[in-house]
């Protein structure tokens, strides 16, 4: 086997930690969104408690949120219970799970990019399109979202590049199982804890670290394309 | 006019709001034709009043109708929606979408109206001068070009009244004169009624037919400009300097060897700085009370052109060393800002024989505004 092949263990986490980034990633957007929305453009009772909430992710130690959510999402816990009787559902110990942990974490990041970028579109705007016969709805689809597109990009991108980092949630809350929730951060940490494992750990981390980097390019890239997208040159 | 169909479409305001720091209390009505100007200074809540009327400031209390259309009715619960109130709005700052060319820019009230469409897309284009600005973006035109947009915009949403804020506000005076006689073709091409905001006096009664004066969130007063602008009670308001008298005139000769133009009122005849327009248009001419000196002879050997007889009607004292002197020119109102010496030298009194004299220099491009309209002024002024 030549050096630079990947072996079907290190194919397995990296696909893995793929599919879970893009799923997490993918199921925050209109979450986010709507979020963002109420935060900045509504005066509804309990923003603060709402704020707080969601970005909780970003102080709490991850093992915290991934405690919190093995009480919630458990196979005992009030919604897991619920979900498990109900649609056959599991999240512990599934990729399911993986990904709603990786979701939870990367939640508070993709609302901050996606609320700067609202806060940035001019009301004044929303307000023309209004007065040109746009309702609500049609004034925000046509006027607020394209003008917020560059930032809701960024935002997605930078959830994708945390849920592949993620760790400290997914271990505690979806274990450590492998091709289900062995995503490459835990690989890495599976192999650092065996004998010998260190030739293995460092081919991971070579990944994970060409995996981020080309994150970072591409999201300045896109970022950069929406702008002249969206502006004009 | 007078019609009840220009009865049925005029627009009645009258609503409180208390906003913080001002109080509104605003009642008026305005003409269904032609420019009806809120003039104020700022903070008098001027804005305030169109934003009212378009529906993103929700009065207290009141009653807004336009035409047929009732906006806003607090008693019956009444709250038209914005996007249901068609009215065309103009922005100081233009607000058109950065991601749209102007060409989408111009679609966006065009497609989203509906039923008999009165302003088509290539009038405005054409009206507006803006047809090879079609593919660029709003950040590629200049101030002017895109407050001409936005007007283009705002025209094709089909609205039944126009609200323009300071749309001229931001541009410099060059840009300016270059947008006026852009809302003066608006003005007298359509029977769109357009509520004008601006603290500009000279760009209000160029363009104005209605003036509707607010000060502190009041209407102070409101009716024709040619009675307002000449009523020394705004003086303050207007400015000292600023204030004077509007007169209508039709162009009647030009004497290109001079280049000069002859321009005659019902109380004889100004000589002016060539003007651009044919014999037998239309023109409003302002005359600041302190270009206006007053004598008790004919001047024979004096550089100025214009001396108007004419008889004294009222003075009004000012604050200072100055003395505002009405005069009556064959039924025209023409103020004179003098010094209380003068006046005390020559003992003037009303019912007192005077002639008006104005330097033709006097006169400039601000002051001579362009009208289309063929029908009489007095008429369209309800």
């Amino acid at each position: 086997m030549s050096m630079f092949a990947l072996s079907a263990l290190e194919i397995e986490a990296l696909s893995l930690s793929l599919r879970v980034a893009l799923l997490a990633s993918a199921g925050c957007l209109l979450p986010a969104i709507g979020i963002a929305w109420v935060l900045s453009r509504t005066r509804v009772p309990g923003k603060m408690v709402i704020n707080v909430l969601v970005h909780a992710p970003l102080v709490l130690p991850p093992v915290v949120i991934g405690y919190l959510l093995l009480l919630g999402f458990g196979i005992r816990g009030p919604i897991g219970g619920w979900l498990h009787d109900t649609f056959g559902l599991r999240l512990v110990f599934t990729s399911a799970g993986a990904v709603l942990a990786a979701a939870v974490m990367a939640f508070p990041l993709m609302v901050r990019a996606v609320r700067l970028s609202l806060d940035a579109v001019d009301q004044g705007l929303e307000f023309a399109a209004r007065s040109l016969g746009a309702t609500r709805i049609d004034a925000f689809l046509t006027v607020t979202l394209p003008l917020m597109l560059p930032g809701v990009l960024a935002g997605l991108i930078m959830a994708f590049a945390a849920s592949l980092g993620e760790f400290g949630a997914t271990i505690t809350f979806a274990s450590n199982v492998e091709g289900q929730t062995r995503t490459l951060p835990l690989a890495i940490y599976t192999a650092t804890q065996v004998p010998d494992g260190d030739a293995a750990a460092l081919r991971l981390v070579i990944i994970a670290i060409t995996l981020s980097l080309l994150a970072l390019a591409l999201s300045e890239a896109i970022e950069q394309w929406a702008r002249r997208t969206v502006y004009g040159p | 006019m007078g019609s009840p169909n220009c009865l049925r479409t005029m627009i009645e305001v009258r609503f409180r709001k208390q906003l913080p720091g001002l109080a509104l209390d605003i009642a008026f009505t305005a003409a269904a034709r032609g420019i009806t100007a809120l003039y104020g200074r700022n903070g008098s809540g001027k804005t305030s009043i169109i934003r009212a009327i378009a529906g993103s400031l929700r009065p207290d209390q009141g009653r807004i109708v336009a035409g047929d259309r009732l906006f806003f009715d607090s008693q019956s619960g009444v709250d038209m929606p914005i996007h249901e109130r068609r009215v065309g709005y103009v922005f100081q700052d233009s607000r058109l979408f950065p991601h749209l060319t102007v060409r989408s820019n111009l679609m966006y009230g065009y497609k989203r109206s509906s039923g008999a469409r009165r302003f088509g897309f290539q009038m405005a284009v054409d009206l507006l001068g803006i047809g090879h600005l079609l593919q660029r973006r709003p950040h590629n035109l200049s101030g002017g070009e895109r407050q001409r947009v936005a007007i283009g915009r705002a025209l094709l949403s089909q609205p039944s009244l126009l609200l323009m804020d300071e749309p001229l506000s931001s541009l410099d005076p060059p840009r300016k004169s270059e947008l006026l006689p852009y809302i003066e073709g608006l003005r007298d091409e359509f029977g769109l009624p357009i509520l004008y905001i601006s603290h500009a006096f000279n760009e209000v009664v160029r363009l104005a037919d209605q003036l509707v004066v607010v000060d502190g969130g009041k209407v102070l007063r409101s009716g024709s400009v040619f009675e307002i602008a000449s009523e020394p009670e705004l003086s303050p308001l207007i400015g000292r300097f600023e204030a004077g008298s509007v007169i209508e005139c039709i162009v009647a000769q030009h004497d290109d060897d001079v280049a000069l133009s002859t321009l005659a009122f019902v109380g004889g005849q100004l000589r002016v700085p060539r003007v651009d327009l044919d014999v037998g248009a239309s023109v409003r001419v302002r005359i600041r009370s302190r270009d206006v000196a007053l004598s008790l002879s004919r001047p024979m050997d004096i550089s100025i052109t214009n001396r108007l007889p004419g008889k004294l009607l009222s003075l009004t004292e000012r604050e200072g060393p100055y003395v505002d002197v009405a005069v009556d020119i064959g039924g025209v109102t023409l103020r004179s800002l003098i010094t209380r010496d003068s006046a005390a030298r020559l003992g003037l009194e009303p019912g007192l024989q005077v002639w008006a004299l104005i330097k033709t220099v006097a006169f400039d491009s601000r002051s001579v505004g362009f009208m289309r309209r063929a029908r009489p002024p007095s008429s369209v002024i309800e």
